[in-house]
C-alpha cells in the first residue's frame, strides 16, 4: 500500500521536474532549431513558433559558403588545435603525474605549487603575447595549441597523478626486472593501462578547447586562423539580419558536443567530478 | 654505486618547459610590464600610475566592483541550486537519467552560442521570456539594456549554463554518503527537512567545496558569456575586470591592461587562498 503510495508520489515529482527541466534547460535549444530553419524574415520576428516555411537546407549552405567557406576554415583549424593540444596533454600530463606519484621528493612540492597555480591564476595575456611573439609563435596555430597545453597541464597531471596510484608498483618492478628502461616501463607498461582516465581526459579537454573562445581571440587573430568560436563571434556582427544563418552555426557548433555527450556521457561525468568526492 | 631510479626527473620536462614559458614566464613579467608604458617593445617605467589610473577611473572601479558580485551571485546561486537540483536527481524520480542530461548539458555547449541565444530570448519587446511574462499579466524587463539589471540578466545566463556541473558535483558528493546515517536519523525520528539540514549538509562538504572554489574562480575570471552579450553595457554597467582588460588592450593601453590581470591575480588569491584555508582548517575540527 505505502510502498505503491510512494512511487505514485515519486512519478508525481518527476512528472512536475520534468515539465520545468524541459521549459528552463530545453526549450531554448529547440528555439534554436526552430530559428535555424525558418526564413531571414520569419526569424527576424523571434517568436517562438513553428516555421511556416522550412528552409533547413539551404540556410545550411548558406551558412557554410559564408565569406567563402570560412566555416569549414575554422572547423579545420579547430579540430588541429583540438587534436595536437590534447594529444599532448595526455603523453606530458601522464609523464608528469608517474613521476609525481611513484619518486616522491622534494620537488613535489614545486609541482604541486604549479598545478595550484595553473589552476587558479588567471593567464597574464598581454605578457603571453609578448612572449609568443619573442618566440615567432603569435598568430600561429602551434602557439595556440602550446598555449592550450600550458592551459590545461595542471588539470591533466591531477587526474593522471590519483589514477597512477591504483597502479601496483609490482608492474613496474617486474619490468624493469626484466630490463626494461624508464622509457619502455612507461610507454609499454603504464600508459596502456591509463586507458579509461586517457579517454575521460581526451572528451572533456576536447570539448573545453573546441569550445575555447578567449584565448584564440587574444592569440590567434587574422582571418586564415579562425576558430569554430569565432566565427560565431564574426557572424554576430555580419548577421544582424540574418537570425535563421545565425542560429544555424549556434546548431551546428552545438552538434559535436552532443554527439560526444550522447557516446562519452560515463567519461565526462568521471572527469569532471574527480576529486569532488575526496575535496 | 647507487642505482639510477627508473622515474627519471627528464620525463617532467616536456611538460614544464611549455608551462614555464607560457604560463608562468608571463604571470611574473605581468608584474614588472604592469608598472610601465609599453607597446610590447619598450617598456619605459612609470610606477604606480597605471594602479592609480585603474583607481581613480570611476568605470575601472566599476568593473572591479561588478567583479565581486558577479561572482559572487553566480558562484552563490550555482552551489544552492545544485544541491536542490542533486537532491531532487537522486531521489529515485521518474525519468532521473534523462533529468539529470538535460540539466548537465549546457555546460557542454559553446558559450558564445549560449550568449547569442539569451540575447535573442532576453529581448524587451520582440523576446521569447517577456512574451510569455506577458500571457501571464506580467511586464518582463529590458532584461540586458536595462543597466541596473544587465549585470544580473547576464549572470542569470552563467548560472543556467554552469548550474549542470555543481548538480553533477553534488551527485558525485552525495552517492559517497552512506545510506546508513539517512536509515538511523530516520528510526530516531528525524524529517526530511531535518535530514537534510543534519545528514546532507555537513556530511555532503567535500563537493560544497569544490563546487564553491570552482564556480568562484571561474566567476572571477568570466568574460565569454559577457562579451556574447552585453560586451559590458549598457556604458559600463556590466563590465567586469575581464572584459576591462580587454577593452584595454584592444586600445593599445598594455601596461593599463596587465595592471588589470595583476589586479584580477590578486583578487582571486585573496579570496581563493584564505577560503580554502579556511574549508581544510574546519575540515580537521569534524
Amino acid at each position: 500500500m505505502s510502498l505503491r503510495r510512494n512511487m505514485a508520489r515519486q512519478r508525481n515529482i518527476g512528472i512536475v521536474a520534468l515539465i520545468f527541466a524541459s521549459v528552463i534547460f530545453i526549450l531554448p535549444f529547440v528555439y534554436i532549431f526552430l530559428m535555424a530553419v525558418k526564413t531571414k524574415q520569419e526569424a527576424a520576428l523571434f517568436l517562438f513558433s513553428w516555421p511556416q516555411q522550412w528552409q533547413f537546407w539551404q540556410n545550411l549552405v548558406d551558412v557554410v559558403k559564408t565569406r567563402n567557406y570560412m566555416l569549414l576554415l575554422a572547423y579545420f583549424n579547430s579540430t588541429v588545435i583540438t587534436v595536437g593540444a590534447v594529444a599532448m596533454l595526455v603523453i606530458f600530463g601522464a609523464m608528469v603525474g608517474y613521476v609525481l606519484q611513484r619518486r616522491p621528493s622534494g620537488w613535489n612540492r614545486v609541482i604541486y605549487g604549479c598545478i595550484l597555480i595553473g589552476l587558479m591564476v588567471p593567464p597574464a595575456v598581454v605578457p603571453t603575447i609578448w612572449v609568443l611573439q619573442g618566440l615567432g609563435l603569435f598568430k600561429s596555430i602551434y602557439g595556440m595549441i602550446l598555449i592550450q597545453v600550458a592551459y590545461g597541464l595542471a588539470f591533466s597531471v591531477l587526474l593522471y597523478r590519483s589514477f597512477i596510484s591504483t597502479i601496483p608498483r609490482d608492474l613496474d618492478e617486474a619490468a624493469i626486472i626484466d630490463g626494461a628502461t624508464p622509457w619502455q616501463v612507461f610507454f609499454r607498461v603504464i600508459l596502456p593501462l591509463l586507458k579509461p582516465v586517457t579517454v575521460t581526459l581526451i572528451v572533456v579537454q576536447s570539448i573545453a578547447i573546441f569550445n575555447d573562445f578567449t584565448n584564440p581571440l587574444y592569440y590567434l587573430p587574422g582571418k586564415e586562423n579562425v576558430t569554430v568560436q569565432l566565427t560565431l563571434f564574426n557572424f554576430q556582427s555580419q548577421f544582424q539580419s540574418q537570425f535563421n544563418l545565425l542560429f544555424m552555426n549556434i546548431l551546428l557548433v552545438t552538434i559535436p558536443p552532443l554527439l560526444v555527450f550522447i557516446f562519452f556521457n560515463r567519461q565526462i561525468v568521471a572527469g569532471m567530478t574527480a576529486g569532488a568526492v575526496k575535496g | 654505486m647507487k642505482r639510477r631510479s627508473p622515474y627519471p626527473y627528464w620525463f617532467v620536462l616536456p611538460a614544464a618547459v611549455v608551462f614555464v614559458t607560457l604560463f608562468l614566464l608571463p604571470t611574473v613579467a605581468s608584474f614588472w610590464f604592469s608598472l610601465t608604458r609599453w607597446d610590447l617593445f619598450d617598456a619605459e617605467f612609470i610606477g604606480w600610475d597605471n594602479y592609480r589610473q585603474f583607481f581613480r577611473e570611476p568605470f575601472l572601479v566599476q568593473g572591479l566592483v561588478n567583479t565581486l558580485i558577479y561572482a559572487f551571485v553566480t558562484s552563490g546561486a550555482k552551489t544552492v541550486l545544485g544541491l536542490l537540483l542533486a537532491v531532487l536527481l537522486t531521489g529515485g524520480i521518474w525519468m532521473q537519467g534523462f533529468l539529470r542530461s538535460v540539466v548537465f548539458f549546457p555546460v557542454l555547449v559553446s558559450t558564445i552560442g549560449v550568449g547569442i541565444t539569451f540575447a535573442a530570448l532576453m529581448h524587451p519587446t520582440k523576446g521569447v521570456i517577456n512574451l510569455g511574462l506577458g500571457l501571464v499579466g506580467l511586464h518582463g524587463p529590458a532584461w540586458l539594456s536595462d543597466p541596473a539589471l544587465a549585470l544580473y540578466s547576464v549572470a542569470l545566463i552563467d548560472i543556467w549554463k554552469g548550474v549542470g556541473l555543481a548538480t553533477l558535483i553534488y551527485i558525485a558528493g552525495l552517492a559517497a554518503i552512506s545510506s546508513e546515517y539517512y536509515e538511523a536519523s530516520r528510526i530516531d525520528g528525524a524529517t526530511r527537512w531535518q535530514q537534510f539540514w543534519r545528514v546532507t549538509v555537513p556530511l555532503v562538504r567535500p563537493a560544497t567545496v569544490t563546487v564553491v572554489t570552482l564556480s568562484l574562480i571561474s566567476g572571477l575570471r568570466s568574460f565569454d558569456v559577457i562579451w556574447a552579450t552585453t560586451r559590458g553595457g549598457p556604458g559600463f554597467s556590466s563590465d567586469v575586470l575581464a572584459s576591462v582588460i580587454y577593452k584595454q588592450y584592444q586600445a593599445g593601453f598594455y601596461g593599463l591592461a596587465t595592471a588589470g590581470n595583476v589586479i584580477l591575480f590578486l583578487l582571486i588569491t585573496i579570496i581563493i587562498l584564505p577560503l580554502t584555508w579556511w574549508f581544510n582548517k574546519r575540515e580537521i575540527d569534524l
